[in-house]
Formats: C-alpha cells, sequence, structure tokens
C-alpha cells in the first residue's frame, strides 16, 4: 500500500483517463458504436490539429479566458470585501448576514433571466452572471474566515491594548488570509463554470461555449470533445496555479 | 503583613463567580493579599482553584467580580502597558517573526520606530534569542517560543510582569533551564512579578511569597514566606522542607517512608 500510494501520486492519476480513452479506441475501432455518435480518438485529436491551425479555436479560447478573468476581477474582490465586512463588523453581519445567506438557497442559474433583461444576453449579460458566481464563494470563505478569529487572539489584542487598525493589520486580517484564499480559489473555479454557463444561456458569442452550441447544431461531437476537453484541462490548471498561489501567500506556515 | 504600606497591587476581598450550564459556579472566595514593588510573589494550586481567573483580573480582562483590585491604590479598569503577561500557550501570532511579536506589544508605546527596534533587539537579547529575530514561530521549539513570548511581556518595561503557568507546557528540563532564566530575567529587568503555577518546586524557586490556594471554590489556604537566604539550590533541605510543607497544605501526602512499607 505505501509502495503505490505516496510514491507516484500523478502516474496513478492518470491511469484513470488512459484506461478510459483506451476503452474508447477499442469501441470506436470496433463499429459498435457509429463514428458520428462517437468519433475515434485518433479523429479528435486530428480536429483539435484542425482547430489550433486554422480555425478561431485560439481566439475562442481566448475569449472564453478573459471573460472569465474579468468576472473574476469583478466578483471576487467585492466578494472578499463584503465577507470582511460581515466577518469583522457584528452590525454588518447581522444587518446584510441573513439576506446573503436567503441570496445563496437561489440556485445561481435560476438569475439567467433576470440579469440577461438587465444587462442584455450579449458581454455585460455574460460578465455580470460570472461574477456574481464568484461573489458568492468569496463572500462567504472570507466572512468565515474573518469572524472565526480565535478567541486568544482576540484576547491577546486586548492584552496588548492594540488600536482597531492595529488589531485588523495585526491580527485579524492575517488570522483570516486563509479564508480569504480558499474563497479567491473558489471563487475563480466558480467563473470558471459560469464562463461555460453564460456561453451556452446567453447570446452566442465567441467563446468555448459557443463552440460547443456549434458541435451541437452541427452534429459534430468531435468539435464538442475538443472542447470539452479543453474546458476541463484549463479548469484544472485554474485551481493548480490558485492552489499554489495560496500555498506561497501564507509563507508562516511550517516549510 | 497584610497591609504594607508600600503595597503596589492590592487584592482586596475579591470573589468571582461564573454561570455555567445555568448553574452558579463560584470560583473565587474572600481573596485578599497585596505585592509589594520588587517583589516575586506565586500562587500555586491545584487546576480548577481559579489561579488564571484570578490572573485575568489584575490583568484587567475581566472585570465583572466582587471586591476590588487595585494598583496603587486604583481600582483596575482594563489591560494597560504597565502590566505584561505571559499566557501558558505562548500565543505567538504565527504570522509575525519573532521580532514582529515582540514589536507588536510596543504598538501603544508612543515610542520612534528606532527606539522601538532597539528595544525588541535588546529584549530578544534579553531571552536569549538575539539569532533568532527572523524566525517564524512555527520554526522555534516550544521553550523558544516561550522565551519570544517573555521578551513580549517585558519589552514595555511593565512595572508587573504577570505570569500564567508560562512554563507549563514545556518538558521537564527545558523548564528547569527556562526556571532560572527566568529568576536571571525578572532579576535584570527589576520588575514585580506575579507567577501563576501548579508546580510548587517552581514556586519555591522562583518566588520570595507564595500564596496557596484550595480550591472549591478558590480560596488562600496560606501565604508562605520563602526565606531560604537567596539560596535557591533544588536540593537543598530547607528548600525541601519548604516544598513539602506547602505539598502537605495543597493535601498532597508526602510522606515516602509510609508508601514503602505499604508497598
Amino acid at each position: 500500500m505505501s509502495a503505490i500510494a505516496p510514491a507516484r501520486p500523478i502516474l496513478l492519476g492518470l491511469l484513470v483517463p488512459v484506461v478510459l480513452i483506451g476503452i474508447w479506441q477499442v469501441l470506436a475501432a470496433s463499429h459498435l458504436v457509429a463514428s458520428y455518435i462517437l468519433p475515434s480518438p485518433a479523429a479528435v485529436l486530428a480536429r483539435f490539429g484542425d482547430e489550433l491551425g486554422g480555425g478561431t479555436f485560439g481566439s475562442d479560447v481566448w475569449a472564453s479566458l478573459s471573460r472569465a478573468l474579468v468576472g473574476f476581477a469583478i466578483g471576487a474582490p467585492a466578494g472578499v470585501a463584503f465577507g470582511l465586512l460581515l466577518g469583522l463588523s457584528r452590525l454588518a453581519g447581522r444587518l446584510f448576514g441573513p439576506i446573503f445567506l436567503a441570496y445563496r438557497q437561489v440556485a445561481l442559474f435560476a438569475w439567467v433571466p433576470l440579469l440577461s433583461m438587465w444587462f442584455g444576453g450579449g458581454e455585460a449579460g455574460k460578465v455580470a452572471f460570472i461574477a456574481m458566481t464568484a461573489f458568492a464563494p468569496a463572500t462567504i470563505n472570507t466572512w468565515r474566515g474573518a469572524a472565526a478569529v480565535p478567541a486568544p487572539y482576540r484576547e491577546l489584542s486586548r492584552a496588548l491594548i492594540l488600536g482597531r487598525l492595529d488589531h485588523l493589520r495585526l491580527v485579524a486580517l492575517p488570522s483570516a488570509l486563509p479564508g480569504i484564499l480558499t474563497g479567491l480559489r473558489t471563487a475563480l473555479i466558480y467563473a470558471w463554470l459560469a464562463t461555460v454557463g453564460a456561453e451556452l444561456f446567453l447570446d452566442i458569442a465567441p467563446g468555448l461555449g459557443g463552440r460547443l452550441n456549434e458541435g451541437r447544431d452541427k452534429f459534430e461531437v468531435d468539435l464538442m470533445i475538443v472542447a470539452l476537453t479543453v474546458l476541463a484541462t484549463l479548469g484544472l490548471g485554474f485551481s493548480q496555479l490558485a492552489a499554489a498561489a495560496e500555498r506561497r501567500s501564507i509563507r508562516w506556515r511550517r516549510r | 503583613m497584610t497591609h504594607t504600606p508600600r503595597a503596589a497591587l492590592e487584592i482586596d476581598q475579591v470573589g468571582k463567580s461564573f454561570d455555567v450550564a445555568g448553574r452558579r459556579v463560584e470560583a473565587l472566595r474572600d481573596i485578599s493579599f497585596s505585592v509589594r514593588t520588587g517583589e516575586f510573589v506565586a500562587i500555586v494550586g491545584a487546576s480548577g482553584c481559579g489561579k488564571s481567573t484570578l490572573l485575568r483580573l489584575i490583568l484587567g480582562l475581566d472585570t465583572d467580580y466582587q471586591g476590588e483590585v487595585r494598583l496603587d491604590g486604583r481600582r483596575i479598569e482594563r489591560p494597560g502597558l504597565d502590566r505584561g503577561v505571559v499566557f501558558q500557550d505562548h500565543r505567538l501570532l504565527p504570522w509575525l517573526t519573532a521580532e514582529g511579536n515582540v514589536a507588536a506589544a510596543l504598538r501603544r508605546s508612543g515610542l520612534p520606530k528606532a527606539e522601538r527596534r532597539q528595544l525588541v533587539a535588546e529584549h530578544l537579547d534579553l531571552v536569549g534569542l538575539g539569532n533568532f529575530a527572523t524566525a517564524w514561530p512555527a520554526q522555534l521549539s516550544g521553550g523558544m517560543s516561550q522565551r519570544v513570548a517573555i521578551a513580549r511581556a517585558l519589552v514595555n518595561r511593565p512595572r508587573f510582569l504577570l505570569l500564567d503557568e508560562p512554563l507549563g507546557a514545556l518538558d521537564a528540563l527545558t523548564r528547569l533551564r527556562l526556571q532560572d532564566e527566568l529568576a536571571r530575567i525578572v532579576r535584570h529587568e527589576g520588575t514585580t512579578a506575579l507567577l501563576v503555577t501548579h508546580d510548587v518546586d517552581e514556586a519555591v524557586f522562583l518566588a520570595d511569597r507564595i500564596i496557596v490556594l484550595q480550591p472549591d471554590p478558590g480560596r488562600i489556604a496560606r501565604i508562605v514566606e520563602v526565606d531560604l537566604d537567596g539560596q535557591r539550590d533544588r536540593s537543598a533541605p530547607a528548600f525541601l522542607r519548604l516544598r513539602d510543607e506547602i505539598l502537605d497544605t495543597l493535601g498532597v501526602r508526602h510522606a515516602p517512608r509510609a508508601i514503602a512499607t505499604a508497598a
């Protein structure tokens, strides 16, 4: 057990995808499934090459990425600020906490119709939806982190008679930092998920979601598989990047 | 003896109760004693006798109690820079370096930056950690962390050093070494020290006077003068006799021969 578990986690993680691709190849080669329903891995790879070479794929990826990042850049900082307010001010927590929790009970996609009426189905509506999606986890995690300053630290702050600003700077904010970073990481992942949602449900525009729609309309399964794979890979990259940034910014933890 | 004119800190008929699960629990009853400037006083007792509670009252963290705790004749209303505290858990902020933690105590000192930096360096030197100024708490051992906490408590040059079982979480060897250090540091700084501990040896080794508390509710069982002529030899007969006397007061049987015959 100890021989396989910690030694090669990455290789082990690749095992299942490789087996799945193998099964896929066998299915496709056996002609049990029609090739327009499930094209072979080779065909999908070829389509990927075509898209990268001549098509609009690069700009589609860029359109989705920039949309996600703009939405994140609006929603996440707002969420962190709101979360800090909720967590650090007892009055604000009591005033705004309940309505925020009520808002969280509404499934995010339920806002799509309303947002598309207010902001339109174009770029503004999409970014608004992504920002809103990123806002919620940034708020909730920051709130939790900021509200949970350990009692011994609060007592220390009183014993050292720290002023309000010093308490914030030296005790409350650093103590909330892990929560804030978790919030930002989750917000980034949510923003990416919401980007595809916005592209699928709002007006057609360049982007990976648009290519998925196109694949469905033209019955091009290879294009859909390419788009899905790219979405998954970029999403994985996002979460790895965010986790690494999180580790780096908490440098005081034991290395 | 109870009320010397030079008493700096007076605990006057102090009582304290808590509400625990809807029940009133009396933690302290009728505690009266005073501490003179420059004195080292230890408060010993079993856990739950309210000794840490008493220290919180002196610190000014809790003002809801009966009786009065006075500093120079005035009731203590809040924490102040004239009282430095070392908690049992070192309570260093993990996101600040050793020097950052010590410097945090100087935020309210009103001293210019250069002088504050100087004080921090001096006090880290005093506790023997001059070379660890930029270390993170996670990189320090328990004993080292507690040294930083002592530097933090002393950096404002407080009149009172309040020690809440400061060595209780350390291993036996580190504890003995830090007791020597603590004696040296307190002598060097000339502060008045109030040590809460359950370690009778520690109290006899460090204190000029020992307040022995008994539990349920916390009351003073007796007050013992430590008169060892400055000879703090942990194995000297006088030291052991005093220790056994206090253990007796605490109700801990201390007759090794009786145990031997019983076994």
